[in-house]
């Protein structure tokens, strides 16, 4: 049914909080080892697609959600484990959230959680995740300091680690860069390129340039519709199947 | 516009009425500070001054004497630890797990939030008539008859929801991303609240609990009908003189009879005896605070 290089199957998915609803039914294929960018301005349900997909959308009141989302094929709501689903998947907030932990165990919360005990395995994937993440070189001497006490393109950087922590198939970034500098915000563009050869990224921004930058297909979300998907250079040529893309990615509204 | 030179940073009129208005207003909001001060430090002053001729080591120590018109107060003293200790150690963990629950698993609908007015409304519950069902539930439904026992689980129910309330608004002050960047690596509940919401809330969960002590220290109405009795002869000194089934004096209660049900008490006595009352409760805020302090010493962002 899906194809071989098919890592995200999303069909015809609703989603409502109260009666108010933000997915309009939207159906879309996410590529094996691609960074697919996912653009729109506010409220567009770029977040909200996210929450979907690793099921924490479960824990906020009052929602309901409808069509299927699959992850190599299977249905995520059919899969019993949720905590080993979203173990699956890496999700990096917008704001860096360092946990108020050490910046070792910031990074061995998941394997931790997983009911990975060995200290020398834990040594080995902190070590792996931080380097992955750009950070290694710059906490190494002092893993065992808060990770709460790192500036905020580190606690990004560290974020970025921890979600890698559980070797996701999936790594989902919600405009990660909002918050953090120019220059760290180009570290990080260089880490995913690196990432991609690993894993398929599903990149949320609100910042057209980037997925410009770093997106091998795009796909604009507007209003919980979709407006248009393909190759990047075609939505941001002059000459995209929608004239509101052309539009969107000229800045000349959202 | 007139030739002198531009005055940016002069004086107005509306700027001179500004400052008047601020002068007044400071002064009388520090009157008001002080009006409430006042009245606290008359109260302690007036208690140790009349306590003052009782006040020593032996009265913590001694028993009362002469019927109760001479000694000390060690029997009471004694009651109203044990009480107090007995409540909690019901109370606290009870009301903590219940507060986690509530808190961390309860999902946000109905029967959660009318559970949730429940405990608000019960934190406002009289004490008197948590007494009245102290005594029917605990003396006599249950059996354990006037009792330590049943006193302190009355003061339990009584301290529960305030216990549950402090514990809840300690947990809320755990930022919502934390537990949000938990669930994303798809660590449960538990594991989130392990981790990450108790070791940064647990200064404000214990603040509230030994808050809820000093409290606890000072009620009479749910011991009264429930297991405190007027006189209890105890060996001066005598660390353990009850037993779980045992009535007890209390401080409060002490107080009570102290002042209105025995002649001829000499005037120092209930006096010294509210200031041991009261040190007893200020120096477990004392705690609190300091508790409080060392804890916050380690809060991690």
């Amino acid at each position: 049914m899906s194809a071989p290089d098919t890592t995200i199957e999303v069909s015809d998915l609703r989603l409502a909080y109260g009666g108010r609803e933000v997915l309009h039914g939207i159906s879309f294929d996410v590529r094996r080892h691609e960074i697919f960018g996912i653009i729109g301005p506010a409220q567009s349900g770029k977040s909200s697609f996210l929450k979907c997909l690793n099921r924490t959308i479960e824990l906020v009141a009052d929602t309901s959600v409808s069509g299927t989302i699959r992850l190599d094929g299977q249905d995520i709501r059919r899969s019993g484990d949720v905590f080993g689903l979203r173990r699956r998947i890496g999700m990096v907030a917008p704001l860096p959230v360092g946990l108020p932990l050490s910046i070792y165990d910031n990074v061995a919360f998941a394997p931790r959680a997983a009911g990975l005990k060995a200290r020398g395995a834990l040594d080995e994937i902190v070590e792996r995740c931080l380097r992955q993440a750009a950070l290694w070189d710059e906490v190494k001497d002092r893993l065992t300091s808060l990770g709460t006490a790192l500036s905020g393109g580190q606690q990004q950087r560290l974020t970025i680690a921890r979600a890698l922590s559980h070797d996701p198939e999936v790594l989902c970034l919600d405009e990660f860069s909002i918050a953090i500098d120019p220059v760290t915000t180009m570290r990080i563009e260089d880490v995913l390129k690196e990432l991609r050869r690993d894993i398929t990224i599903v990149l949320v921004t609100n910042l057209v340039q980037q997925a410009r930058r770093l997106a091998d297909r795009t796909m604009f979300l507007l209003k919980g519709e979709i407006v248009e998907l393909g190759p990047t250079g075609v939505i941001f040529s002059d000459t995209p199947a929608e004239r509101r893309t052309f539009e969107y990615v000229r800045g000349m509204f959202g | 516009m007139s030739d002198g030179p531009v005055v940016r940073f002069g004086e107005t009129e509306f700027g001179r009425s500004k400052r008047r208005t601020e002068g007044l207003l400071r002064l009388a909001l520090a009157a008001m500070t002080a009006a409430m001060i006042v009245p606290l430090l008359a109260l302690i002053l007036y208690l140790v001054i009349h306590a003052w001729p009782a006040l020593n080591i032996e009265f913590l120590l001694e028993v009362p004497k002469k019927g109760m018109r001479a000694g000390g107060i060690w029997p009471a003293l004694v009651g109203t630890i044990y009480l107090v200790l007995g409540a909690l150690a019901v109370s606290a963990p009870l009301g903590i797990l219940a507060a986690i629950y509530m808190n961390e698993y309860a999902r946000d609908n109905w029967f959660h939030r009318s559970i949730n007015m429940a405990v608000i409304n019960l934190a406002g519950v009289p004490s008197i008539v948590h007494a009245l069902f102290g005594l029917g539930a605990f003396v006599y439904a249950a059996q354990f008859g006037y009792s330590i026992i049943a006193a302190a689980l009355t003061l339990a129910i009584m301290t529960l929801p305030v216990i549950i309330t402090s514990t809840r608004e300690a947990l809320n002050s755990v930022p919502q991303a934390f537990r949000e960047a938990c669930w994303n690596v798809g660590a449960t509940r538990w594991q989130t609240t392990r981790a990450v919401v108790l070791p940064n809330s647990i200064s404000g969960i214990l603040t509230g609990v030994i808050l809820e002590v000093s409290r606890t220290a000072g009620e009479t109405a749910p011991i009264m009908f429930t297991g405190a009795v007027f006189y209890k002869a105890v060996q001066r000194g005598d660390l353990f003189p009850y037993g779980l089934h045992d009535q007890c004096m209390a401080l409060s209660m002490h107080l009570y009879t102290l002042s209105t049900q025995v002649p001829g008490v000499p005037e120092a006595l209930p006096f010294a005896t509210a200031v041991v009352l009261l040190g007893t409760v200020l120096s477990v805020n004392a705690l609190s605070i300091v508790a409080r302090l060392w804890l916050r010493g380690r809060k991690r962002w």
